[in-house]
């Protein structure tokens, strides 16, 4: 069956994907966040809840919804932002980042109504995806399962136990996206535990993948609009994306993982983002987590 | 009855249960002929198939899990702790040759700490059944307990008639002033034949199946420390088991009470047959009774049963 692709208002996602971004680095401070890896997937998050995924605020517990699952985790930042600018959040609940008295910090937890499941621990919720993909099945739905990973998260071996069992139950409903940022915590991913050829090590495994550029909201229109990518096969889609997109000054930095920037540093990063200039980081680099 | 009859029966009675297994067929080898898609192997694969199963309950699925003991408990044990124990998710674990029952496997398979990991899970409940007849009458209340469990499963035939189960609840076998024995699993059946041994030498003994390891009957602990002596017999280490359970509710309760633990004291056992294992290791009826007498009797330790060849 042959969908006719929709059209996307990209200069609006553009526009959006600022926003997000613009509340990733406000909460990179008074005790930081992971904000490199925040940034790599802000768009392919802001892409999926905006224009893919079958997610509202009005239909959270409806068991027809489409499902994402943040694996990797320390994306969250770019998830809360990408609520506030779905409104599936209150704006004003993102100055709560790391309070006491609210549930916002460094990995996804499900007393955010619109998150799904809790992670932190690498390799878990490609599982958890199958077990939601199957129920899925096994009652004849329609609704998809994304399950996003990071590149490091690929190291765990779990990741590829799921893809073994994903590709024996031909879960075609299910989507691993990978944040191919080629960073893990430390080092690039190719200096440490490489994983390239990636695009066949995920096709021998069973799975229609597809490769794309993960800042291109064309790019990722194109690759998700030709969902199922192949009957009875696990799609998977590797979004390559830079660590830190949209803040030069940080971007493709091995010490840039974890950023605590001071009050200063947040005012001039919010104008790099704009394009204004570059600026001058003397935070301290690379708090291990 | 046998276990995949009853799980045949309340899983074709309700939609909900998903039969899951990281290809550990033993107990549930025809049920795919009567669930079809409700049954899942995951192959061997038993984080895999944790995840998937907690993903299972988040549809508001009841998954009952299958694998050996020792690779449920701690193959898989991060993911039981997160993925079913932090969202308090019904994933029901069952749990198969654990402690002694794993026979000549040698000791990547024996689970003789799975008690002590599965109880310091938050939300996790732990159950541990005396024989066949005990395990039937625990899991239709255990399954449709809204939060995960982890049971025992141990399928062993003796003629004792078990109470109705109640979780939190100890089963009283007998009670007696001088001694009182508690014990979980399959070591119940030789604690029935020690204490008949103890009351021929002429002593009042007690008798506990505890049954609910977690919730744990603290009351059913106060009252048998109300007797001379606590013996606490279990296929499980020293650490964290039963013997345990004990201490920490007499610390509790503010008692004190003289407790002699038959346990495995910082080793693994030698790998044999059950029978063989349990007179290796000194738990036998007679061989309980007789330690806890100090001295040896002219009682005569019945033939114990093999287990049926399981994978």
């Amino acid at each position: 069956m042959m969908m006719e692709v929709s059209t996307i208002d990209k200069t609006k996602l553009q526009a959006t994907a600022l926003k997000v971004r613009e509340h990733i680095i406000r909460m990179a401070t008074d005790g930081g966040c992971f904000v490199g890896a925040s940034l790599s997937a802000a768009d392919l998050i802001l892409y999926l809840y905006s224009e893919w995924l079958n997610v509202n605020k009005d239909n959270l517990d409806d068991p027809d919804r489409d499902y994402l699952f943040l694996s990797k985790g320390h994306d969250v930042p770019a998830l809360y932002g990408t609520f506030v600018e779905l409104g599936l959040m209150d704006r004003a609940r993102l100055k709560n980042h790391l309070s006491i008295d609210d549930n916002i910090y460094w990995h996804p937890n499900t007393k955010i109504p619109g998150i799904e499941f809790h992670s932190g621990s690498l390799g878990h919720l490609p599982s958890v995806a199958i077990g939601v993909a199957l129920d899925i099945k096994i009652r004849g739905g329609k609704n998809r399962v994304v399950c996003i990973l990071g590149d490091g998260e690929l190291n765990e071996g779990t990741c590829w136990e799921a893809m073994l069992v994903a590709n024996a139950y031909k879960l075609d409903n299910l989507i691993f996206v990978v944040d191919r940022n080629q960073f893990q915590a430390n080092m690039p991913t190719e200096e440490l535990i490489p994983l390239e050829p990636l695009h066949d090590k995920f096709t021998a495994f069973g799975a229609a993948v597809k490769r794309i550029d993960g800042h291109d909201f064309d790019a990722l229109h194109e690759a998700f609009s030709a969902y199922p990518f192949q009957q009875g096969k696990l799609n998977v889609v590797i979004a390559d994306t830079v660590r830190g997109k949209g803040l030069p000054s940080i971007e493709r930095r091995a010490d840039r993982w974890f950023c605590n920037f001071t009050a200063p540093e947040i005012d001039s990063l919010l104008k790099e983002l704009h394009g204004e200039h570059l600026t001058q980081l003397t935070s301290e680099t690379l708090v291990v987590r | 009855m046998t276990y995949e009859e009853l799980l045949t029966r309340e899983a074709l009675a309700d939609e909900r249960f998903i039969v899951m297994t990281a290809e550990n067929r033993a107990l549930v080898r025809n049920i795919y002929a009567h669930l079809g898609n409700r049954f899942i192997d995951t192959g061997i694969t038993e984080q895999t198939m944790i995840g998937a199963a907690a993903g299972l309950a988040l549809r508001g699925r009841i998954p009952v899990v299958h694998a050996l003991a020792s690779f449920l408990t701690m193959r898989a044990f991060e993911f039981v702790r997160t993925d079913a124990g932090i969202p308090n998710l019904p994933l029901k674990l069952s749990s198969f040759i654990p402690g002694f029952l794993s026979d000549g496997n040698g000791p990547t398979h024996q689970a003789i700490e799975d008690i002590a990991l599965m109880r310091g899970i938050p939300n996790m409940t732990v159950f541990a059944p005396a024989d066949e007849d005990d395990l039937l009458k625990m899991l239709p209340d255990i399954w449709k307990y809204p939060s995960p469990s982890y049971v025992r499963i141990n399928t062993r035939k003796t003629d004792y008639a078990h109470a109705p189960f109640e979780i939190g609840k100890a089963e009283v076998i007998a009670e007696g002033s001088d001694v009182t024995i508690l014990t979980y699993g399959l070591l119940f059946e030789q604690t029935l034949e020690a204490v008949k041994i103890l009351k021929q030498e002429g002593l009042s003994v007690g008798l506990i199946n505890m049954r609910s390891l977690k919730p744990v009957d603290e009351q059913a602990i106060l009252k048998a420390a109300e007797s001379t002596m606590i013996v606490t017999v279990e296929d499980h280490f020293l650490t964290g088991g039963l013997y345990t359970i004990v201490a920490e509710t007499l610390l509790k309760h503010q008692t004190s009470a003289h407790v002699v633990p038959f346990a495995l004291n910082e080793r693994w056992f030698k790998p044999s047959l059950v029978p063989q294992v349990l007179q290796h290791e000194g738990f036998t009826g007679k061989q309980i009774a007789e330690k806890i007498l100090g001295y040896t009797t002219k009682a005569v330790q019945p033939k114990i049963a093999a287990q049926e060849f399981s994978e």
